[in-house]
């Protein structure tokens, strides 16, 4: 289906342009962010605002790192590997970020609060895991990392992002009241991205050792 | 107009008529950046804790963040949508155990009534709150108007449905129409509104137009918006947030910060238009009504009856 011999002009051109856009794209809720903040004052409740929009971010990105190998599949384009850590700890950012939002202009760094929240509110329990999962996931990303713990035990450690994308997508489910479309439509990218691999799993015998990252 | 305040409605839960005739102080914030130093008294009173303190919030952010699933789910969204919501004219059809029931035009249905200005707490189920100069009748004296036979107990309201009119209903947010309903007692206290004005104003669409109820001890949801339909029956009507998740979601719909949502906290509540660095504040039992409304619900336990 791919020619990896004769490589398209607007290939090339993707493949210079690409770390650029994502810089900038990670970058991009900065300036949405602080534009309303400046400009429109985030609305009625902009600490209700912030807390959502950087976790939307983060559910962004943590969608489309895992979209990076079934887009390297369907296209060949296997130079996209390092995006995937690239948009993978851009999702961590944010999920920092919204973290960082909950803990410090919600709560107020109110410790019993945020305790009695952890223990009591499902949804924040599932947060906050799926915060540790990213951590993990994030603090292991190096390539230093890959190479301690071994290409394949280094993989099976990282499937774990699909644990991650399920229990954030729980979170965000349980954390609103009635308007479970966009949560839902969350549970339906990572079910259709996780479905991908599981069937080239079953449909390919093992990938030849040609891309040790695959 | 004849603004009267009847005598058993504490003047705590009214703004003190100083507060309200200085209203537009509080109207915009460009208002307030003008009074420049003029301003700090009121700015020492923007941080104050005090309940009784009830600093109407911004009329611009009462009209612009709503919950009002038929005009869209996004609390930005009602504004928009229901810009060009017509409810001239309107009707109200009345049923159910009441001695004549009729189909009534709404001018007809407020005529003879005092239309009060009220302001009150506003406590969201969802944990944030607002200070609202409504305007409006007694649903004591709307009720009675209405006659409704001694053996009806429960009062329903329902809202429009017209999906061509509220968008909102072409999805399937919420089970159309909107129903709510109270005891007779509650919507005979002195407290419960017929609301159809705000800030001195008709009320705008995004916020019930041209009928609502207020029941300002009660969540936000116990509202009936755009009200088509009032029901009088002896069985205890079945409710639309009630319907959807009866765990999360009692018939009565108390304030109570001592009874939590399965998912999250009612102890405390972000007042809306506070800004950022704004921290939350305690929830009041009865969202502060405790002293009018407690006695409604002596005996009961409201951990069952939520």
């Amino acid at each position: 289906m791919t020619n990896v011999a004769a490589r398209p002009r607007g290939e090339q051109m993707v493949r210079r342009l690409v770390r650029p856009a994502l810089w900038i794209l990670a970058f991009l809720p900065i300036v949405t962010i602080g534009y309303s903040m400046l400009f429109t004052g985030l609305g009625a409740n902009p600490v209700k605002e912030i807390e959502h929009l950087t976790g939307r971010w983060a559910m962004r990105f943590l969608a489309a790192s895992l979209a990076v190998t079934p887009v390297i599949r369907l296209t060949g384009w296997g130079w996209l590997i390092p995006q995937r850590r690239f948009l993978g700890l851009t999702a961590f950012g944010w999920a920092c970020a919204h973290l960082a939002v909950y803990l410090g202009l919600d709560s107020v760094f109110d410790i019993s609060d945020i305790v009695e929240d952890v223990v009591k509110r499902t949804y924040i329990t599932v947060g906050m895991l799926t915060f540790l999962l990213l951590v993990a996931l994030a603090l292991t990303s190096t390539k230093a990392s890959i190479k301690r713990m071994g290409g394949k035990k280094w993989q099976r450690l990282h499937r774990l992002v699909y644990v991650a994308a399920v229990t954030a997508t729980i979170h965000y489910l349980w954390a609103v009241k009635k308007d479970t479309f966009v949560p839902i439509l969350y549970f339906g990218i990572f079910a259709t991205l996780l479905g991908f691999r599981l069937l080239w799993r079953r449909g390919r015998p093992p990938a030849p050792a040609r891309n040790a990252n695959t | 107009m004849l603004i009267r305040r009847p005598d058993d409605i504490p003047s705590s839960s009214i703004t003190p008529e100083s507060v309200y005739l200085n209203r537009r102080e509080f109207v915009g914030a460009a208002g307030a950046l003008a009074m420049g130093a003029l301003a700090v008294p009121s700015a020492l009173a923007a941080t104050s804790r005090d309940r009784q303190d009830l600093k109407p919030t911004s009329e611009d952010i009462v009209t612009s963040y709503n919950n009002f699933y038929e005009f869209g789910t996004g609390k930005d969204e009602p504004k928009d949508q229901a810009e060009n919501f017509k409810t001239i004219p309107w009707t109200v059809k009345i049923e159910g155990m009441v001695k004549t029931p009729k189909t009534w035009d709404l001018q007809d249905l407020m005529t003879g009534l005092t239309i009060e200005d009220r302001v009150y707490r506003h406590r969201c189920v969802e944990a944030w709150s607002m200070v609202v100069p409504w305007r409006g009748v007694s649903m004591k004296s709307f009720v009675n108007k209405l006659e409704p036979m001694p053996s009806a107990k429960y009062v329903e309201f329902t809202t429009l449905f017209d999906p061509s009119r509220m968008p909102g209903q072409k999805t399937r947010a919420l089970p159309w129409p909107y129903v709510e309903a109270y005891r007779m007692d509650e919507a005979q206290n002195p407290l419960a509104m017929m609301v159809t004005g705000l800030y001195g104003k008709t009320l705008p669409p995004q916020n019930g137009a041209p009928l609502r109820t207020v029941m300002p001890w009660k969540y936000g949801f116990k509202g009936c918006k755009s009200i088509v339909k009032i029901r009088f029956t002896d069985k205890q009507p079945k409710t639309t947030w009630n319907d959807v998740r009866a765990d999360e979601y009692g018939f009565y719909g108390n304030v109570n910060p001592a009874v939590d949502h399965p998912r999250w906290s009612q102890a405390k509540e972000r007042v809306i238009g506070g800004g950022l660095l704004n921290s939350k504040i305690a929830t009041l039992p009865f969202n502060g009504y405790a002293d009018q409304v407690a006695s409604l619900y002596a005996g009961m336990d409201l951990r069952v009856n939520f």
